[in-house]
């Protein structure tokens, strides 16, 4: 029993099916990267992971909990972080406070009114924030405006505002679309580390197959909406109906 | 100093200061002299600069904090000034009970109103605060008569009950407004030379309480929550997929600006007892937008400034008329008198609204900041020149809206 756990998820758009009968599951601490040409219907999978989107039929299940149906506020709080396709990240604000807020979701749950304390005087949050901006090497840039960031450092950003949360799943959207070779690379390294070291498992939707290859434990393969493999890397590589549904396009 | 950072100290400090000393800044003409005109240091003036500028510290913390804008926040005023009328006919003249309900029901409405109006946001938001004030205004005119008085609005009497306090006086008049005896009409006149500057009970009962609801603005400002909806403003989406539900944040957020706009009716109320419908229209609820923006939303002392030249404007320039404007410019030559008249006549008197538009727009255009953006580049300008050796500025992470 994986920790994340999808059943025959349906979804239509108007006359097209965006996912046709979808069963996914994801082991307990391991990677497992979901692949598939433009348009599979892969960002809608994972809207239905978090709340954005309800499928029409199926099921979706954390840690044997549905989260079908809960807002997107209570899915995070149940322990399920995402990392969008573009950045979703507080543009008005600074670095520093960007990474204090999912600091203070964590400590405080959904709603606190907290009009009373300073934000200053928030001494445990202040330390948890320039911690991770340490492991994410952005402590030079917490005074910046996020929205001033480049664009590999605002992907840095939210994964590091997602780890802050230490959730026990972490959803990533493409998270090296549009880097540069360098970026993908520190991204890559980043990812192992965490993977490494916190107990934690990632879902990771990506295009670029060096990135899959050097990460993922288990590979699913989406085309039209529905899953076509499921396999280890090794497998996947040399599997001939992925090699024609997909790879021969991008290898 | 009570739990504020320096820089915060200081402006409040400031502020203090010279709201304290308002009575003598704001007068600085001779009586005699032609500028006389020019000074705003009378009380009714000087309440409502004050008064206006509690309404817009409060709208600012949902406008300028959150980004939702309300057009309907006049009917929380409208609220609180019913509310401290009803105190003062049925228990007292006393204006603590009275500004007190004034708070508590305009906040109670605020939650009605906010929990609905708040299911949408954006343009959708607007309208249904706005759709909510006209029908306030509507309702106070014709169904709500008992309470609200209809069109003559609501009025103190000599047959009121006031349970606690005195029902009439000794002369036979109905009691005025007052803090434990302390009349809010009373002023005491100090001549200096050619000088008069007046000194009204009213005007530090308003002061006093604009310096405490501006403290309580800039902790909230400073504070978890008021980061929370600074975030909702950045980016909506992420607040929400990062474990926070934003609803709450924001009905927390009108239900604190709503009684802040209670409290500047009860006030209004406390310096003149009645209480019309027309507070509620929806023009009342744009002045409040207009100068929220004027004076730089999402800044502190932006909206209070914002609320200090839009009411300057609407009492002194207002007041200016076209043989005001021959004496002045009497030193030309006629023609020339003429024509500089016929020039400046349509800003002044009753084209204040057409200036106040101009400066708005010049101001949307070139200061998206408000009056406080101006302020901050010209201090900017003197600071570059006084000091061309730069050293690095540790600025604090938090001040991101001074
Ligand atoms: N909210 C939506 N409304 C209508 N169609 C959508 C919506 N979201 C996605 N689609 C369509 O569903 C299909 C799958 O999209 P998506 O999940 O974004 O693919 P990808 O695998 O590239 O992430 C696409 O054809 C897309 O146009
Ligand atoms: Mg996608």
């Amino acid at each position: 029993m994986g920790i994340l756990e999808v059943k025959n998820v349906r979804k239509r758009f108007g006359g097209l099916q965006a996912l046709s009968n979808v069963n996914l599951s994801v082991t307990e601490n391991s990677v497992h990267a979901i692949i598939g040409p433009n348009g599979a219907g892969k960002s809608t999978l994972l809207n239905c992971f978090v709340g954005k989107l309800i499928p029409d039929s199926g099921s979706v299940m954390f840690d044997g909990q549905s989260v079908l149906g809960r807002a997107p506020h209570e899915i995070n709080q149940m322990g399920i972080s995402r990392v969008f396709q573009t950045p979703e990240i507080f543009g008005d604000l600074s670095v520093m406070e960007n990474m204090m807020i999912p600091c203070f979701a964590k400590r405080d749950g959904a709603f606190e009114f907290n009009a009373v304390s300073a934000i200053s005087s928030q001494k445990d949050i202040i330390e948890q924030a320039e911690q991770v901006l340490e492991d994410m090497n952005m402590v030079n840039k917490r005074h910046m405006h996020a929205s001033a960031l480049s664009r590999g450092d605002k992907r840095r950003l939210e994964i590091g505002m997602c780890l802050s949360q230490e959730p026990r799943l972490l959803l990533l959207d493409e998270p090296t679309a549009g880097m540069a070779r360098a970026d993908t690379n520190n991204t890559i390294d980043l990812l192992k580390e965490i993977r490494d070291k916190r107990n934690i498992t990632i879902a990771i939707i990506e295009h670029d197959m060096h990135v899959v290859f050097s990460l993922a434990e288990r590979i699913t393969v989406l085309a039209q909406g529905a899953p076509l493999v499921e396999d280890t890397p090794e497998n996947i590589k040399g599997h001939p109906k992925v090699r024609e549904a997909y790879l021969g396009e991008t290898v | 100093m009570f739990g504020l950072n320096q820089k915060d100290g200081q402006l409040i400090l400031i502020i203090a200061i010279l709201v304290f000393l308002a009575p003598f800044l704001l007068n600085p003409f001779p009586v005699e002299s032609e500028l006389a005109q020019f000074n705003a240091g009378y009380p009714d003036l000087m309440q409502r600069f004050i008064i206006f500028g509690i309404f817009a510290i409060g709208f600012n913390i949902l406008f300028g904090l959150t980004g939702y804008l309300s057009f309907g926040h006049a009917a929380f005023l409208g609220v609180g000034s019913y509310s401290a009328v009803w105190m003062f006919k049925l228990l007292s003249m006393n204006i603590i009970p009275a500004v007190i309900l004034a708070v508590l029901v305009s906040g109670v409405f605020a939650l009605v109103i906010g929990y609905i109006s708040l299911r949408r946001s954006g343009i959708y938001f607007s309208i249904l605060t706005l759709a909510f004030a006209q029908m306030s205004f509507a309702l106070a005119y014709s169904v709500l008569t008992p309470i609200t008085g209809g069109e003559t609005g609501l009025q103190l009497a000599l047959d009121d009950p006031r349970i606690l306090g005195q029902q009439i006086t000794e002369q036979g008049n109905i009691p005025v407004p007052s803090l434990f005896g302390l009349e809010m009409r009373d002023s005491m006149d100090v001549v200096i030379g050619p000088w008069l500057f007046t000194f009204n009970v009213g005007y530090y009962v308003c002061a006093i309480i604009m310096m405490i609801s501006f403290y309580i603005a800039v902790r909230i400002f400073r504070s978890p929550f008021g980061m929370m909806l600074r975030a909702i403003k950045s980016n909506q989406q992420r607040v929400n997929y990062t474990g926070l539900y934003s609803r709450p944040y924001m009905l927390a957020a009108f239900v604190v600006s709503g009684m802040y706009a209670g409290l500047a009716g009860g006030l209004m109320a406390a310096m003149d007892p009645l209480a019309g419908a027309e507070r509620m229209f929806w023009t009342a609820s744009g002045e409040v937008v207009l100068m929220t923006i004027l004076g730089g939303a999402g800044t502190l002392i932006g909206p209070v400034l914002g609320a200090g030249m839009i009411k300057y404007m609407e009492n002194i320039i207002s007041k200016i008329n076209e043989t005001i404007l021959h004496e002045w410019f009497r030193w030309m030559p006629d023609g020339i008198e003429d024509l500089v008249v016929t020039l400046i006549y349509p800003f002044i008197g009753k084209g204040w609204h057409l200036t106040l538009g101009i400066i708005f727009m010049v101001v949307v255009i070139f200061l998206p900041g408000g009056l406080v953006e101006g302020g901050q580049r010209i201090m900017r300008l003197f600071r570059r020149r006084s000091k061309s050796r730069n050293t690095t500025n540790s600025s604090d992470t938090f001040d991101s809206a001074s």
